[in-house]
């Protein structure tokens, strides 16, 4: 396929390894976070780390918007469709999300509830226009790629008046998670976490452009390089990381141009401004409340807000005393570390979050079985 | 849920929706963030939203970079 097997290139791939091999500095050590499980998935899937230096540490970060959609939320949304007969439309990836007492969106499908797997939320907006005569609610998960989408659907049902049209808000923003993960006592208090730098998001940052990132670049003095998907660019990206750490720079750099301008997409931001605004503080499953780090639905559009409809309450449930997501999340741990990884928890049966999607750093390890290439090392 | 390649869109309907093909795989999408897409572009797809388009000459540009060639002007 033009635009991606170029960038998968096996030969160019050893050139760039060579390269990061001369680059990096004797004695030095090296710790990037990708933030973004896109990136996470590309480094196990290509074994981009096999490829690394010794001395180069890639760290998962957050970045994996099933990963980080906590429990309650997911409790909320069983109850819309159980209790209040909704029909609740979410993205696949949400329906296996562990939620409280080993429940789950896919499991109260099963017993009956009626809730629908869509690919777009111009899906959902179909589904409430075909049913009149139900209330149809839309689960809304993501980072700044599946907000605009979800603003333009509202706008959508405002247009054509559909009164039997919510969405369930749980957007996320993607700057204010790197921020809250550079000032957690791990990485600022004891330093068990230090970082060197960041791989920045790809389709994220389509989005919203590179902008936003140089305030942490200079606030932190950590480089930043925006990255594609696709392995010759998590390894360019890392090269152009290690340089920046030679030099004592901390800049954004941008290695996924051929996407990303510094400006982003200004439609999509519109839409996103018209119909969001920030929240105080939200919960991330493994990061805890996070200050201004979440969307909601703005008062002029507060007709299709379904925890305004509904009166959603939130209540917050701890998650599995085993599962280690918060720390791995965090960047703390590694899947490895986790008791439970590929013996209780697997990709089938999914104790935490992290092993659902396949951008969630567990459910990656697995997939790929770089775990045992490391300990076999 | 993050993971998207390039695809190429292949017809314009009227409004916002559009035909594109990745890699043999035909399938509608919205191009109502990316309005000033044209057929024969590559756009980024999410969630069944195209949010961005992609600049071939950039593309050719990192390729250059990964080989440690000076990029094109
Ligand atoms: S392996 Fe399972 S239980 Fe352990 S941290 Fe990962 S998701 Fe949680």
């Amino acid at each position: 396929m033009k635009h991606v097997d170029e960038f998968r290139d096996g030969r160019l791939a050893r050139v760039l390894a060579d390269r990061i091999a001369r680059a990096v500095e004797p004695g030095r050590h090296y710790r990037f976070m990708e933030f973004c499980g896109g990136h996470t998935h590309a480094i196990s899937r290509y074994g981009v780390t096999d490829l690394l230096p010794a001395s180069i540490e890639t760290v998962h970060g957050p970045g994996c918007p099933v990963c980080v959609l906590p429990i309650g939320r997911i409790d909320n949304a069983i109850a819309l469709a159980r209790e209040r007969g909704a029909i609740l439309c979410t993205y696949a990836d949400t329906m296996r999300v562990p939620a409280a007492r080993g429940s789950s969106l896919a499991k109260a499908k099963a017993a009956g509830a009626d809730v629908r797997m869509v690919y777009s939320a111009a899906d959902a907006l179909r589904v409430a226009r075909e049913n009149p005569a139900r209330e149809v609610v839309f689960l809304a998960i993501g980072f700044e790629t599946t907000t605009p989408p979800t603003a333009h659907a509202i706008l959508e049902a405002d247009r054509a008046g559909l009164a039997n049209f919510s969405v369930f808000c749980n957007h996320v923003v993607t700057p204010a998670a790197i921020a809250n993960i550079l000032e957690s006592p791990q990485v600022r208090g004891i330093g068990t976490v230090p970082l060197d730098g960041f791989v920045g998001p790809a389709h994220v940052s389509c989005v919203i452009g590179s902008q936003p990132y140089e305030f942490f670049a200079e606030e932190y003095a950590k480089p930043v390089v925006i990255a594609g998907f696709e392995p010759l660019d998590v390894m360019q990206a890392v090269l152009m990381l290690v340089e920046q750490v030679n030099d004592g720079r901390h800049e954004v750099e941008n290695e996924f141009a051929r996407a990303v301008t510094r400006e982003g997409n200004a439609k999509a931001k519109a839409l996103v401004a018209e119909v969001f605004e920030l929240r105080r503080s939200f919960e991330w499953r493994g990061l805890g409340e996070v200050p201004y780090s979440a969307l909601r639905i703005k008062a002029r559009y507060e007709r299709f807000d379904a925890e305004k409809r509904y009166d959603i309450v939130y209540r917050p449930v701890l998650d599995n005393k085993a599962c280690e997501c918060g720390a791995i999340l965090r960047g703390a741990k590694r899947p490895k570390d986790c008791k439970a990884f590929g013996t209780v928890c697997t990709p089938e049966n999914p104790l935490g979050s992290c092993m659902v999607s396949s951008e969630g750093a567990c459910a990656a390890y697995y997939a790929y079985g770089r775990f045992r290439d490391r300990e076999a090392a | 849920m993050c993971l998207a390649v390039p695809v190429l869109v292949v017809k314009r309907h009227d409004g916002e929706d559009a035909i594109i093909d990745a890699g043999g795989v035909r399938k509608q999408v919205s191009l109502a963030l990316v309005p000033e897409a044209r057929e024969g572009d590559y756009v980024i797809v999410h969630v069944g939203y195209a949010i961005g388009r992609l600049d071939p000459d950039e593309a050719l540009k990192t390729l250059a970079l990964f080989a440690g060639m000076e990029p094109a002007a």
